[in-house]
């Protein structure tokens, strides 16, 4: 077994060494990312390159099976991949709700047809997709959402409104909560995909605190999308919203832990402004701030391996993605307030010459932070979820 | 880095929990302490897990032990925390007898090791002097004296000093009162002439004593390791010891936890379930995730140290430090939980509180972890 897979870490790591491009072992800038998608944008051709390479191989799905355009590799396997692309510091090469998101249900809950049609296409980063699930009067409580989809018998008709549906203006296709039962509430819910190119689909962007964002508002008048696109029972959308919000507390979280745009760890940031002239943070109160949260870093670094390996072993338990979400995000939040303190008033520029980039990007991603405990589910519900299945308290 | 436990591991971490809720549960603590006991520990429950090997089960096959590596001790360890159960596990089975294994003679092995993987001997690290942990903080001289040594010093907070057969005595040989070098052990019968043990009646009713050396004069074949170049391997001891009691704090965290859950569920205000409050929901789940992060954190430092992983340092601090935070939130939360009833000398759970705060302060606080930490990633 270990033999097998050192060989395969040997395997890996040549095939990456001679494929990755120099310029795709550097830092991640937010412009250079891709996420593919009818109007994919390169702005480093050897973004496209590498993208390729990785997708002829099934390597941007690497557990996904082969003929759903993965490599069908094991969970070990992925993780020396990641491992070898961690040492050569190699950026992901597609960034896509379809590959965090939508694939993992759909494996599990679509039928053959649609996988084939659409889970090839996710991995070859040839189809974007966005998430249609909150609604302004439906956000914790999600279940209450109201675009109703109706039966006309050769298709269905959709009408009604999404909000904060990112990259909604760039997605090629949704996957999209809707009411197809207006009498009960969890057990009137559908899972429905369809093409964002639609008739009756307009979206328009949202202004954050924290300047222009990914996230839109998205209205469907009389979209009609065809029956074949229903995923799962018709009125058992429910069991699989809730399974995709997993998937996508787990994205978050991650997702806090490893960007945060390209503002570097809070340790770095704080030697930076707070250097005692020996290469080490000079304020002794922010010193054991800075430590108390590093030490919390790495804790939770550990929780999520040690989950992974848990899961691996047969052994998962529930409520897990829950935790991930509350604390990634809760230390997330608390990062960047702590590098306001290390950084001071150069960590408040909004723009301008003077601050450098990165001061006024540390700005931007401090306020956008603050939604990372909002959205993919708030702290809040995330702790009720905790007390209820796992701790079994009552309701 | 292997942060799930084997079969064999979990074997032995189910086989120590039935033990524990059988032989040792809380109200053997209780009992112990109501009773007053000379001795501070079960003596023939200590018998009986030198007889599954948990004495000395750090040690090889060849002297007699278990080798279930820090791993295998960490299960037996969060079991007894469970049940807050007395004996000398910390002070010999995760102290002493490593330490006698890294450091000692051919001879000293044999002397020693045997006897206490059967039961048969308790060992005491007299270390600390101050009421924190301090470990390079040693004002005990040693002095050489002919072919031997003379020792001159107090020491407080030695776990079953007033029980033990030897003490371990670190004492300084050369360098300045903080210095890590020039630091020397010595293997000190207990019953030395001009040794004086006084026994400290902590809040936890665990053994633990002040340990006076008057001039005690030693042979040169009472040093322990090499001369004045003690610290690494005392380090090293010091960090299995930091790993394997954060460990046994997981257990009583894990268990306070657990019994305050239960508590929620059980007790009625205003006619329902007080567990029902978003309130105190939420405060249980803050609790179920530093438990979960606790968990993750000993049991990397545990691995480590089997592993020798070179980083075994700083995650027998993280391991320390984030046991120490958790232990210190879920007892005082308990408490408060459990509401007047959790006041109560009746109640088991108040037990649990002050155990807490002792284990907190042994071999390094949360400060104390969170400060070493800091110095050896450079922060």
């Amino acid at each position: 077994m270990s033999a097998t897979l050192d060989e395969f870490r040997a395997e890996t790591r040549a095939w990456l060494e001679a494929n990755c491009p120099a310029s795709m072992r550097t830092p991640l800038p937010d412009d250079e990312r891709v996420w593919g998608g009818r109007k994919a944008v390169f702005n480093n051709p050897d973004s496209k390159l590498w993208l390729e390479r990785m997708a002829e191989r099934g390597l941007t799905v690497p557990t996904w099976p082969r003929a759903y355009g993965g490599a069908g590799l094991s969970a070990d396997e992925a993780q020396v991949l990641r491992e070898e692309m961690s040492r050569l510091k190699c950026r992901q090469p597609l960034s896509s709700f379809g590959i965090w998101m939508l694939g993992p249900v759909l494996l599990k809950y679509g039928n053959e047809d649609q996988k084939r049609e659409h889970l090839p296409k996710i991995a070859r980063g040839e189809i974007r997709w966005c998430q249609g699930y909150s609604e302004p009067g439906a956000g914790s409580d999600l279940a209450a959402l109201k675009t109703r989809c109706e039966d006309r018998g050769d298709h269905y008709l959709v009408n009604g409104q999404k909000i904060w549906t990112s990259y909604a203006d760039q997605a090629d296709w949704i996957f999209c909560l809707v009411r197809t039962d207006t009498t009960v509430k969890h057990g009137g819910i559908s899972f429905v995909l369809f093409d964002m190119a639609s008739e009756g689909v307009e979206t328009r962007p949202i202004t954050l605190i924290s300047g222009a964002s990914v996230f839109c508002e998205t209205f469907f008048t009389d979209v009609r999308v065809p029956k074949e696109n229903l995923v799962g029972e018709l009125n058992g959308g429910w069991t699989i919203a809730k399974e995709l919000l997993q998937h996508e507390r787990g994205m978050i979280a991650e997702i806090g832990r490893t960007v945060g745009g390209t503002v570097p760890p809070v340790d770095v940031i704080a030697k930076r402004y707070l250097d005692d002239g020996a290469g080490r943070i000079g304020d002794p109160l922010l010193r054991d701030a800075v430590t108390r949260h590093v030490m919390n870093d790495r804790a939770f670094g550990l929780t999520m391996r040690r989950a992974a390996q848990e899961s691996e072993a047969g052994m998962a338990s529930g409520g897990v993605s829950s935790m991930f979400k509350y604390y990634g995000t809760e230390q997330n939040k608390a990062k960047f307030e702590l590098i306001l303190k290390c950084a001071g008033t150069q960590a408040l520029g909004w723009e301008g010459d003077g601050f450098s980039a990165g001061e006024l990007d540390i700005c931007r991603t401090w306020l956008r932070s603050k939604g990372n405990s909002i959205e993919g589910g708030t702290s809040e519900i995330q702790l009720n979820v905790i007390a209820k299945r796992v701790l079994g308290l009552p309701d | 880095m292997n942060l799930v436990l084997n079969e064999e591991e979990r074997i032995l971490r189910r086989g120590a929990q039935e033990y524990f809720n059988e032989r040792l549960p809380v109200s053997a603590l209780r009992k112990l302490r109501d009773d007053d006991d000379a001795n501070g520990f079960d003596s023939a429950a200590w018998r009986e897990m030198a007889d599954m090997g948990w004495a000395g089960v750090l040690l090889p096959e060849e002297h007699g032990g278990a080798a279930f590596g820090y791993k295998g001790l960490g299960q037996v360890l969060e079991a007894a925390g469970r049940t807050l159960a007395a004996s000398p596990l910390v002070s010999t089975a995760l102290v002493g007898a490593p330490l006698v294994l890294a450091a000692g003679s051919a001879k000293q092995h044999a002397a020693l090791l045997p006897a206490v993987a059967a039961g048969d001997c308790v060992l005491a690290l007299a270390l600390d002097e101050q009421s924190r942990h301090a470990p390079s903080t040693i004002a005990t001289r040693a002095t050489s004296d002919g072919g031997g040594y003379r020792l001159t010093g107090s020491k407080t907070f030695v776990l079953d000093a007033h029980v033990a057969d030897h003490l371990i005595v670190v004492a300084r040989t050369a360098g300045d009162a903080n210095a890590t070098d020039g630091l020397t052990l010595f293997l000190v019968p207990q019953d030395s002439r001009g040794v004086e043990v006084a026994r400290m009646r902590l809040v936890d009713s665990r053994n633990a004593a002040r340990v006076t050396l008057h001039d005690v004069a030693l042979g040169a074949d009472a040093v322990l390791g090499p001369v004045d170049e003690a610290w690494p391997l005392l380090e090293r001891v010091l960090d299995g010891a930091r790993a394997g009691l954060a460990a046994e704090m997981l257990g009583t965290a894990q268990e306070a936890f657990e019994r305050t859950v239960a508590y929620l569920k059980l007790r009625e205000q205003f006619g329902v379930a007080i567990g029902s409050f978003q309130a105190l929901k939420h405060r249980a789940a803050l609790m179920f995730c530093e438990l979960e992060l606790t968990r993750s954190a000993v049991l990397a430092a545990l691995d480590a140290l089997d592993g020798g992983h070179e980083d075994v340092a700083a995650l027998a601090s993280l391991a320390k430090c984030k046991a120490c935070e958790t232990l210190e939130l879920v007892t005082s939360e308990a408490v408060q939980l459990h509401g007047g009833i959790g006041m109560t000398d009746a109640e088991e759970i108040g037990l649990f509180l002050k155990r807490a705060r002792v284990a907190q302060q042994t071999f390094g606080d949360a400060a104390f972890h969170r400060q070493r930490y800091a110095d050896l990633q450079g922060l």
